[in-house]
């Protein structure tokens, strides 16, 4: 592997930028691998690498639909955090942000990752109770949590409708180390370090079926460019899970829902960090070319289609114009829906599944981006030692079945809520 | 996305809240409860889902829609549908 460095950048720039090798090797399907992962957006190659870095495990392919990063890795809003409230989800996001901050010297590859700070608003006395409790949370566990009243907020971003009628700003829950990271670097990054490690990853490479033994259990994949046989095979196909664990005659409990998402012209920098109504739901940053990257709510019905629908659009809009009324003047450029698993109780699933020889990464809801170094970890974990990783030991998939549910909205089993 | 409801006609879906998968039967027993309240089809295609016309005339409909493109083919009142 060529290493990126500032002696790689002057010898390039010397050639004319027109020697730089391949960033990962276009494979071609073998016939039996130890470990076949299906789905190659940020997940499924954070799986392959750990897989190869952390266990050795280099006999391993990941099989894409389409082409890698094209899926909702490319269409998430890229923030990163770590501010969860429940036991079960605490530490796991904790260690993804711990990954994520070392991630580009471990990849020796540029992710973007940018640590400008998540500031959660709020905007009532009972929210700034509930933001205290979480923060409290979050620093029992070793997580940074700040809260800040409004003096402290105005100082941040003095831009912010503060005497909003309904909506005053009172304050926020601020988390320093949150941020964001560039999602195709993350992809790239990934499938280079697991490439060079002898992983293959195979485009255009679509899951048609699962081959069984004669006990049922499973030792293989139908792709449409051929039979893959595996001793493991790992599913990480975030909005399309159901279909996928259909063709193994399993149901999830998963819903498949429209997520949308949005992006101005770029302006001058105006944002500092990420900044989130917590009045309704809307969340907003800006990228480094300088464009406003928002979004807010899913649409709410269950939608294969990448496409969402115009109330969601004006929604987030308004939510973004009672936060912060300077952007009414700034033009949408483009926006953008992505499919997601929402999950009955809005928390992931890493686990075993029922059958043998398949595994499960599923349910990420909206949040999958921010999971993507910890996922592929604890689901490296999984697969090669057959035991859930430390920080992933709660996302079983029997949660449901056994009432130890991880809630973090409170919302009840009702996907589109969460 | 506009939603054809039975009593009204065709409405704006803003008007609606969705309530999923109408196939899924409150069952008997509690055995059947785990497959009942938490697991789904998750159909990629047609389904037949549950709206409610909150800002409308409050009726619960069954919707046949297409997953893949949100195309409508048919909506019915809930209790004619569950008859």
């Amino acid at each position: 592997m060529t290493r990126f460095s500032i002696f790689s950048l002057a010898r390039n720039a010397l050639s004319g930028h027109r020697q730089w090798p391949r960033t990962w090797r276009d494979a071609a399907p073998r016939e039996a691998y130890d470990v076949v992962i299906v789905g190659g957006g940020g997940h499924g190659l954070a799986t392959a690498y750990y897989l190869a870095k952390v266990h050795g495990i280099t006999n391993v392919a990941v099989i894409e639909k389409a082409w890698i990063g094209g899926g909702n890795a490319g269409r998430n809003t890229t923030i990163i955090r770590s501010n969860y409230g429940l036991d079960g989800n605490t530490p796991f996001y904790e260690w993804s942000m711990k990954l994520w901050e070392g991630l580009e010297q471990d990849l020796n590859y540029n992710a973007m990752i940018s640590q400008r700070g998540v500031l959660n608003l709020y905007h009532s006395d009972g929210q700034r109770d509930a933001f205290a409790r979480r923060g409290n949370a979050m620093r029992l566990h070793g997580v940074d949590a700040d809260l800040l009243d409004q003096t402290d907020v105005r100082r941040l971003a003095p831009f912010l409708n503060f005497d909003h009628a309904r909506f005053p700003i009172m304050g926020g829950l601020l988390q320093r180390r949150g941020g964001t990271a560039r999602h195709d670097a993350v992809v790239w990054g990934y499938a280079r370090g697991a490439s060079d490690r002898g992983v293959d990853i195979i485009q255009n490479c679509e899951l048609t079926g699962f081959i069984r033994d004669a006990d049922g259990a499973i030792v293989g994949v139908e792709t449409t460019r051929g039979t893959i046989r595996a001793n493991k095979v790992g599913v990480a196909v975030a909005g399309n899970s159901s279909r996928v664990a259909a063709l193994a005659g399993l149901r999830l409990p998963i819903e498949s829902h429209v997520l949308q998402a949005f992006v101005s012209e770029a302006l001058k920098p105006v944002i500092p960090g990420v900044i989130t109504f917590g009045a309704g739901h809307f969340y907003i940053s800006q990228s480094d070319k300088g464009g406003l990257v928002f979004g807010g709510d899913i649409d709410g019905y269950n939608s294969y289609a990448s496409r969402g629908n115009l109330p969601t659009v004006e929604d987030v809009c308004e939510g973004g114009m009672a936060l912060m009324p300077m952007i009414g003047r700034a033009r949408l450029l483009r926006s953008w829906g992505g499919i997601v698993d929402m999950s009955m109780d809005g928390s992931p699933i890493i686990d075993r599944s029922p059958i043998d020889g398949l595994y499960l990464n599923a349910g990420w809801c909206y949040g999958g981006f921010k999971a993507t170094p910890a996922s592929g970890w604890a689901f490296a974990h999984l697969l090669a030692t057959g035991q859930p990783h430390e920080t992933a030991a709660a996302y079983r998939l029997d949660r449901f079945a056994t009432g130890h549910l991880i809630d973090e909205k409170g919302q009840g089993a009702q996907p589109n809520l969460h | 996305m506009r939603i054809s409801c039975p009593y009204c006609g065709d409405r704006d879906a803003h008007e609606f809240v969705h309530r999923g998968d109408a196939a899924p039967r409150r069952p008997t027993s509690d055995d059947g409860f785990y497959d009942y309240v938490y697991l789904r089809d998750n159909i990629a295609g047609p389904m037949r889902e549950h709206w409610y016309h909150a800002q409308g005339c409050r009726n619960w409909i069954v919707v046949a829609r297409d997953t893949r493109n949100h195309q409508m083919s048919g909506a019915v009142l809930a209790r004619e549908a569950s008859r």
